[in-house]
């Protein structure tokens, strides 16, 4: 059958089961947006700036694994999507970005709205491709696909010129992409896999430590097994939140900068670590020289190039984690850990995440409520962002999709929300792309429309795209935004008291943020300022009574508190700043 | 720091180069040399790099290049037997009297003239590049007008004995260090 380029594009879209595409018109796509417009099976959501598209779609991805689609047209379109494929890219979210382009013919003549799309995006996709004939367009978006999807996934750019959607061919969508150059490797080596056996079983002091990666492989059954039947405590990265379920007391919750005090100390002191889908990123680490120096190190990874990249280990393995974990799991035994796990329960009665108001110290609980005796002044203290991010849990019974921007809110949701599900924490961890929390947040709801849909954000992130609250007023998306308001870049405003003695440079927002407020109404969604504690019960009552619209609660928080435990960057774990 | 000399068969298509050079970049590897051109196979070009630094940097070199698309086989040709060369056109100052030392020293390093004028001589000289920089030294002092080296090429020897691997089939190297793992296995 003879079709035009674009219609072969949205065909080829839809052999790939797409439902769902994120973009934003111009000159050189139109002729696909002509298609759009008369297609049925493809939802194509109008966003109000590119980022925003790539944003939503990485969401999207992040929240069920499969790819994230967006439409772009050239020039300013294309380069607007940079850093949401940048974040994309860092966090290893499968993800497909059509971009159009000039006609071919004037490729390289700095016409209207041309770019070196593919140039700039080289470093920042796992591939790219410029389609130069339209017999080519069903091929490549086959390729596209196999390689944004299979081994360690990542966001792959396809530049269209505008003349090869316009022209024609006979439409044949391969049932197979065939790539001679790319072959990741899934099972592991069976011999390297029954020497981490016997390494587990024999060690006194093991720690998982799981990353974002386990996720990715839809492996958390696998790791629950594993922890169980060896009886090791794990730990995740940030970007492995919720691959094991915080309120079991196997777990250590979140490692590195400001992961929990028992959490580092146990990697410092573990006889063997055992790194899943992670890669041993500086956050983690700290200074290397002194990273859990007296451990062996197993590490399981589908991208050879993960391993022995930071640190030296002494058994790597290629491998799917998952596959690798079914090939594990019958040949481990129970380990001797008893005494070991009783020094981890004394650090944690020791060193519990803790947060402060000026009369008490508030400490985290192991799954129940905040056991404290409060003072008749505290009510009349600021809202504190960590009983809010934690009452919400509660409340929502640690099952609501949580999104984050960037800064200290999104380390206080990390430490504070407890998660048990997998993608159920989505957070710009490689890149920390201020503004990736709204849009992202869209994205997971078009996925679970069913599903409480949480952003915690900053008042400095979530200016970074305000504007697609439009998209999710015109979507009718109930998102809950919770805004954790202090009026200042907190996370940087924390460096420059800790390291530059309170030397605050350009990190002031009180005088000129919005009211959140008005600014959410003026959208045309719903505005809630919480000022108490004690009101967040019902505020979020009433958030949740609303479903076809998008609430924002503005929650005033103290201008300045520090985010705590932290390791500051190239220190070591005992140098831990615990308040 | 050790130099590596890293001989890869990648897709013949624009923008391969531009992608492996930005890998080199992005990631602070440095390129001493790099020359490319087509390869055996239909489709295909074979690039020869060489490039400094220690065993952990070479060896996520060679694990970046692996993962690229494009690319479809990278081997270390540094521990193992290989041959490498080089071609130089070398444009030197020469005149009526001292035309006959520069042919004498040409002679010496068996490279040929290929151009002359009542001004200058062209040498062309192949070798490895120990030789190369020789013959450049020995007629710098008469007045180097320019220079154009294309950097080395290399290949593996072909082994005569049956049982030591394919040197075109070969492991990468993350498992050449599991030197443990016995060939059958791997």
């Amino acid at each position: 059958m003879e079709l035009s380029g674009a219609e072969i594009v949205i065909e080829s879209l839809k052999k790939e089961k797409v439902d769902l595409v994120f973009g934003y018109p111009g000159g050189v796509v139109i002729p696909t947006y002509d298609v759009i417009q008369r297609t049925t099976g493809i939802k194509h959501i109008l966003v109000r700036h590119e980022q925003g598209a790539t944003h939503m779609a990485d969401g999207y991805a992040r929240a069920t694994g499969k790819p994230g689609v967006v439409l772009v047209s050239s020039g300013p379109g294309a380069t607007n999507t940079v850093t949401g494929i940048a974040t994309a890219f860092m966090d290893s979210i499968p993800m497909i970005v059509i971009t159009g382009q000039v006609p071919v013919h004037l490729i390289g003549n700095d016409a209207f709205q041309e770019s070196d799309t593919v140039g700039i995006t080289r470093p920042i996709t796992k591939h790219n491709f410029l389609i130069k004939e339209t017999e080519d367009i069903a091929r490549i978006i086959a390729e596209a696909f196999q390689i944004a999807t299979t081994g360690r996934p990542g966001p792959v750019l396809i530049d269209l010129p505008k003349d090869v959607q316009v022209g024609v061919a006979e439409f044949c969508y391969p049932e197979r992409a065939e790539i001679r150059g790319y072959k990741p490797k899934i099972n592991g080596h069976p011999m390297q896999i029954r020497k981490a056996a016997e390494m587990l079983t024999s060690a006194k002091k093991p720690v998982i430590y799981v990353g974002g990666g386990a996720i990715i492989a839809e492996a958390s059954d696998e790791i629950r097994l594993l922890a169980r039947k060896l009886n090791a405590p794990v730990t995740t990265t940030l970007m492995g939140l919720g691959a094991y379920p915080e309120n079991d007391p196997l777990s250590l919750k979140m490692l590195g900068m400001h992961g929990t005090w028992y959490a580092n100390t146990a990697v410092m002191e573990c006889d063997l670590l055992v790194c899943i889908g992670a890669r041993f990123d500086d956050r983690v680490t700290g200074n290397l020289d002194e990273f859990s120096p007296n451990s062996k190190k197993i590490h399981i990874d589908i991208d050879p190039s993960s391993l022995n990249k930071n640190v030296r280990v002494d058994l790597p393995i290629v491998g799917d984690v998952k596959k690798v974990l079914e090939q594990l799991i019958p040949m481990v035994e129970r380990a001797d850990t008893n005494e070991w796990l009783l020094a981890i329960e004394n650090w944690k009665t020791e060193h519990p995440l803790t947060y402060q108001n000026t009369n008490t110290v508030h400490e985290e609980g192991m799954g129940g409520n905040i056991d404290n005796k409060e003072d008749e002044t505290s009510i009349k203290l600021p809202l504190h962002a960590q009983y809010a991010i934690k009452k919400i849990g509660e409340m929502t019974n640690g099952s609501a999709l949580v999104v984050t921007d960037v800064g200290q809110h999104q380390m206080w949701a990390a430490q504070w929300y407890g998660f048990s599900n997998p993608r159920s924490m989505i957070t710009s961890g490689g890149l920390g792309t201020m503004g990736f929390g709204l849009p992202a947040a869209i994205g997971a709801q078009f996925a679970y429309p069913d599903r409480d849909v949480i952003v915690f954000s900053g008042d400095g992130s979530i200016q970074m795209n305000i504007q697609e609250m439009a998209t999710a007023v015109a979507c009718q998306l109930p998102i809950k935004i919770i805004l954790l308001n202090n009026g200042y870049l907190g996370m940087v405003r924390q460096w420059q008291d800790l390291f530059y003695d309170r030397r605050y440079s350009e990190v002031d927002l009180r005088e000129t943020n919005p009211d959140f407020v008005k600014l959410a109404e003026a959208y045309g969604a719903v505005g809630l300022r919480v000022f108490k504690d004690e009101d967040i019960e019902n505020a979020w009552q009433d958030a949740c009574k609303i479903k076809d619209r998008p609430v924002l609660l503005d929650m005033v928080i103290a201008e300045e508190e520090n985010v705590y435990p932290m390791i500051p960057a190239g220190a070591a774990s005992h140098e831990m700043i615990e308040e | 720091m050790a130099r590596h000399t890293i001989s890869l068969v990648v897709e013949n298509q624009a923008g391969v180069l531009a992608r492996i050079s930005g890998l080199f970049s992005g990631r602070c590897f440095n390129i001493e040399s790099i020359a490319v051109g087509e390869g055996a196979e239909i489709g295909t070009a074979r690039m020869t790099i060489v490039t400094q630094g220690d065993e952990m940097i070479i060896e996520q070199v060679i694990k970046q290049l692996n993962r690229l698309v494009d690319v479809l086989r990278v081997v270390d040709l540094t521990e193992d037997n290989f041959i490498n060369r080089e071609l130089a056109l070398i444009k030197v100052n020469a005149n009526q009297n001292n035309r006959q030392e520069i042919v004498q020293i040409a002679d010496i390093f068996k490279a040929k003239i290929v151009d002359i004028n009542q001004k200058t001589l062209m040498l062309e000289a192949t070798g490895n590049e120990d030789k190369i920089d020789a013959i450049i030294s020995m007629v710098r002092p008469f007045g180097l007008k320019e220079v154009a080296r294309t950097g080395r090429i290399a290949l593996a020897r072909e082994s005569l004995s049956k049982d030591s691997p394919s040197p075109e089939e070969p492991l990468p190297s993350w498992e050449k260090e599991r030197k443990k793992i016995p060939a059958d296995l791997a």
